[in-house]
């Protein structure tokens, strides 16, 4: 009994990055080129998971021959295309869209890299002025966004939604990556609870009808969380700790064990702060899980700490 | 199967097969991440059918759900392999080449006609037709199932008859195609692997063999018993008789977990002496003399888990375990030294290395290669060896050499469910799991799960009206085992005579009153899915507690 692994050998594409000869695999994306190249793209709402949306504008570059800077998360390469990653053009664009999302959305759980995004490219989302007044966002229609006053941002800014036992949306730190609404629907968990409500500056992401989750189609896998990239989803004990000051990843380890539920085997990250699980993901290089947990996997471990 | 205990394919080759058929299994809400990997094949273009007696959230997903009569499963798989055979859509050479038993076989399913199999099953004989037509004609197929199957009184048969069908159209052995038990536990797999059933020592090697038992004697210093133990219905009958007068129960809650638990839990009080090693202090162990608290093995120790794939994989522990709680290792060892041998402190690896030593089938799972390969699937003989990924392609080799042992048609005998309806007993009652809970709910019920809501007696929108019984009114439900009482809940994915319960709330529904501790005589495994029950109205206003309906049609959402 032997395994019987069906390999495909790609045909490879040459091409020139930052001036550097590159080859890649056909069909492979700049990103996934650059990347293997060892040239860093920011991304915001890319996830090696998911299949791209196009939708933060971080990740481009600029292709000779192309009118328009491109998104290098779904372009694929081509043979002889020519790349250029930071060149001034791509980096005003970058800085453009850094700076408006900072300015806009509250980033202060977002991650280190994008912190490290918004300083390298110049942004300075400070001088579109104070955040303006939180406005209700839930119900806006499409067409009736006011502009906040003169020398204002306007922002995201709302109150957090705290609906349920273990989790909460805190959409003040959205940056509409569409990525939970992809988890959610026919990427991974097909559930489709949540999509993207309204146009323009009142775009939001939302239930059916705006319903409270326990009201919606949720079934609280928490595979939104595990993609969100600004901590917009999150644990309700990280939040809680966060609200009080003690969340620590100085003091965190992070260990791999398989759920104590059924047997599929998904693997669990449990993230422990004192001897308490804080937050469990699961690794998105696994092919069982691809990052992916139900309900029990993901909220289930209570048990394992007196919770029962 | 066909020699070794474990499912044939992996998780990946369901993304890429042309036909699902689930039979017996909501995955959707019992393995969901084993059902992401399903969804992924039908969004590829695979077809699915879902054999259920209720429309289950799985079966929302299929194109085709076979609403059959509950433990009517060797009855549909029967007529499915008599229409195979006699529409001419045989592997006639894989059968030939591969199998043996194939006339018997065929002159056990002939008088499970279509009109039969209908009047047996429930299902009409054109959707019979159907299946079977699209399984035999499939390029690659994957058959799995789970306690929808094996939780009746003829659950080894119910396995061998999808076997048959497996066998008959060459769907085992091949990428994309295979058979696929999802195990209900993390490490139910493994359990099995490593010798915990009565007939095998690890990597599934028979008790029994003498040469077999040499290499364990030799390497254990001790004299294995040449003889079969028993099984958990087993020993329950022995404390019956007498035989059995003390038990050592590790993590298992059998005063709740067991059919028709109010006899077991007077069997488990009858006894001598009972030592229950576990996590907390369940009910059995509060019937214990002794409790030995017990570290969470996935969370708390070092060790491994394998899975429905026939994965194993490493558990490593990310908290420490409350003061006194052990690791099972140093239960075990400790107790060993107080009878007699000293077997030290080995360290999990320590222990896995030796098994790796005595089972061929986990020869190579070095612990380093388990990391770095995130988990081997068995069988794994040597230290060069990736794992495996499916089951038997030996079966397809040109050369007999190769090929070796073909593997056997079994004939199975239907029997519907012990537990006969009648008109006093008139309700047929089957048990399942629901997406946030997990079996008596030991583990499950620590957590605030938002989708959780009290234990229910579910009943079809028919069966509702005919007793006359609102949302929420307590009544009474009887088997012949006993009764208790809880309110009903309105399932439309129920068909008229259908009702259902869940194990997963026992302190406050105690569903396995109802159920029949009849058990099949292969495995063991009592017929938890087919109880005859009938509904009573409680005398006046039981205090019915109506449960707005927006909040209860949602905990079966998938």
């Amino acid at each position: 009994m032997t395994a019987v692994t069906p390999v495909t050998l790609r045909r490879q594409v040459e091409l020139t990055i930052d001036g550097q000869a590159v080859t890649a695999g056909e069909g492979a994306t700049i990103l996934e080129a650059c990347r293997a190249a060892g040239i860093e793209v920011p991304t915001l709402c890319y996830l090696e998971t998911l299949a791209p949306v196009n939708v933060c504008r971080v990740c481009v570059v600029e292709v000779e021959g192309s009118r328009a800077l491109v998104p290098s998360c779904s372009r694929p390469v081509a043979a002889a295309m020519v790349v250029h990653t930071a060149s001034e053009r791509v980096r005003t664009s970058r800085r453009m869209v850094l700076e408006l999302l900072a300015s806009s959305v509250d980033l202060s759980t977002a991650g280190r890299d994008v912190h490290r995004w918004i300083e390298e490219h110049g942004a300075r989302p400070e001088r579109h002025g104070p955040a303006a007044p939180p406005a209700e966002r839930d119900h806006a229609h499409a067409g009736h966004h006011e502009p906040p006053e003169a020398g204002l941002a306007a922002t995201v800014a709302q109150a957090v939604k705290r609906d349920n036992d273990q989790y909460v949306r805190d959409y003040a730190k959205c940056i509409l990556c569409y990525k939970c609404v992809e988890a959610c629907g026919e990427e991974a968990q097909n559930t489709f609870a949540i999509a993207v409500a309204g146009r323009g500056f009142d775009a939001r992401i939302s239930t059916e009808l705006d319903v409270a989750l326990p009201d919606s189609a949720c079934v609280y896998c928490g595979n939104c969380i595990g993609v969100c990239p600004t901590g917009a989803l999150m644990f309700v004990s990280e939040h809680d700790l966060r609200a009080r000051g003690e969340w620590d990843e100085s003091r965190q380890e992070v260990t791999r064990t398989v759920c104590p539920y059924c047997g599929v085997g998904c693997n669990l990250d449990l993230h422990v702060q004192d001897n308490r699980i804080v937050k469990v993901t699961s690794p998105l290089d696994h092919d069982v899980t691809s990052g992916n947990l139900c309900v029990k996997g993901r909220f289930g471990f209570e048990f394992a700490q007196g919770g029962s | 199967m066909f020699g070794a205990g474990g499912g044939t394919s992996s998780y990946r080759e369901i993304e890429e097969t042309d036909l699902v058929v689930l039979w017996g299994s909501n995955a959707r809400e019992a393995h969901p991440i084993f059902f992401h990997h399903l969804l992924e094949g039908l969004r590829r273009g695979a077809k699915m059918y879902v054999v259920d007696p209720r429309r289950s959230t799985s079966a929302q997903w299929a194109d085709v759900w076979l609403g059959i009569d509950v433990g009517s499963d060797i009855a549909l798989a029967n007529a499915l392999g008599r229409e195979i055979i006699e529409t001419g859509l045989v592997d006639t050479e894989f059968v030939r080449r591969a199998t043996t038993g194939f006339e018997e076989y065929a002159a056990s399913v002939e008088p499970f006609t279509l009109a039969e199999g209908e009047r047996l099953t429930g299902v009409p004989a054109s959707v019979i037709a159907d299946l079977a037509h699209a399984y035999a004609r499939a390029d690659r197929a994957q058959l799995c199932w789970t306690l929808g199957i094996t939780e009746h009184h003829t659950a080894t048969d119910n396995v061998l008859a999808l076997c048959n069908l497996a066998l008959l159209t060459g769907h085992v052995g091949r990428f994309g195609s295979g058979l696929v038990p999802l195990r209900g536990q993390n490490n139910v797999q493994g359990g099995g692997d490593m010798g915990a059933i009565p007939n095998k020592l690890p990597g599934f090697q028979d008790v029994e063999d003498d040469a077999v038992r040499a290499r364990f004697d030799a390497a254990w210093g001790a004299t294995v018993p040449p003889r079969h133990g028993w099984h958990l219905s087993q020993m329950l009958e022995a404390i019956e008789r007498g035989d059995l007068r003390a038990l050592y129960v590790l993590g298992e809650n059998p005063a709740q977990s067991e059919a028709d638990d109010r006899h077991t839990v007077r069997l488990l009080e009858g006894l001598d002496h009972l030592v229950v090693q576990d996590i907390f202090l369940t009910k059995t162990a509060q019937l214990a003399d002794v409790v030995l608290p017990a570290a969470v093995a996935a969370f708390e120790c070092d060790g491994t888990v394998t899975s429905s794939e026939r994965r194993v994989q490493r558990l490593r522990p990310a908290l420490r375990p409350p003061e006194g709680a052990l690791d099972d290792i140093e239960i075990l060892s400790a107790l060993a030294r107080r009878l007699g041998p000293d077997w030290g402190r080995p360290s999990a690896e320590e222990v896995w290395d030796e098994c790796r030593s005595l089972s061929p089938m986990h020869a190579g799972m070095r612990y380093d290669r388990l990391e770095a390969l995130g988990g081997i699937q068995w069988p794994c003989p040597s230290e060069d060896h990736p794992g495996t990924m499916f089951l038997h392609s030996r079966l397809w080799e040109e050369d007999p050499e190769k090929r070796g042992q073909p593997a056997p048609f079994t004939p199975v005998t239907f029997e519907p469910p012990l537990d006969e309806l009648t008109d006093e007993l008139p309700i047929r009652l089957t048990t399942g799991r629901r997406l946030d809970s997990f079996n008596t709910g030991v583990q499950s019920g620590g957590y605030a799960s938002p989708l959780r809501r009290p234990e229910a007696l579910e009943l079809s929108p028919e069966d509702m009206a005919s007793l006359g019984v609102a949302e929420g009114e307590v009544v009474q439900v009887s088997s012949r085992r006993g009764s208790i009482t809880v309110p009903v809940h309105l399932d439309r994915t129920l068909r008229p005579g259908l009702a259902f319960m869940t194990p997963h709330f026992p302190d406050q529904a105690d569903t396995n009153v109802l159920t029949l501790d009849t058990w099949d005589p292969k495995s063991g495994t009592a017929e938890f899915k087919a109880t005859a029950i009938r509904v009573d109205r409680l005398p006046g206003d039981s205090g019915a507690a109506p449960v707005p309906e927006k909040a209860s049609e949602k905990a079966g959402v998938g």
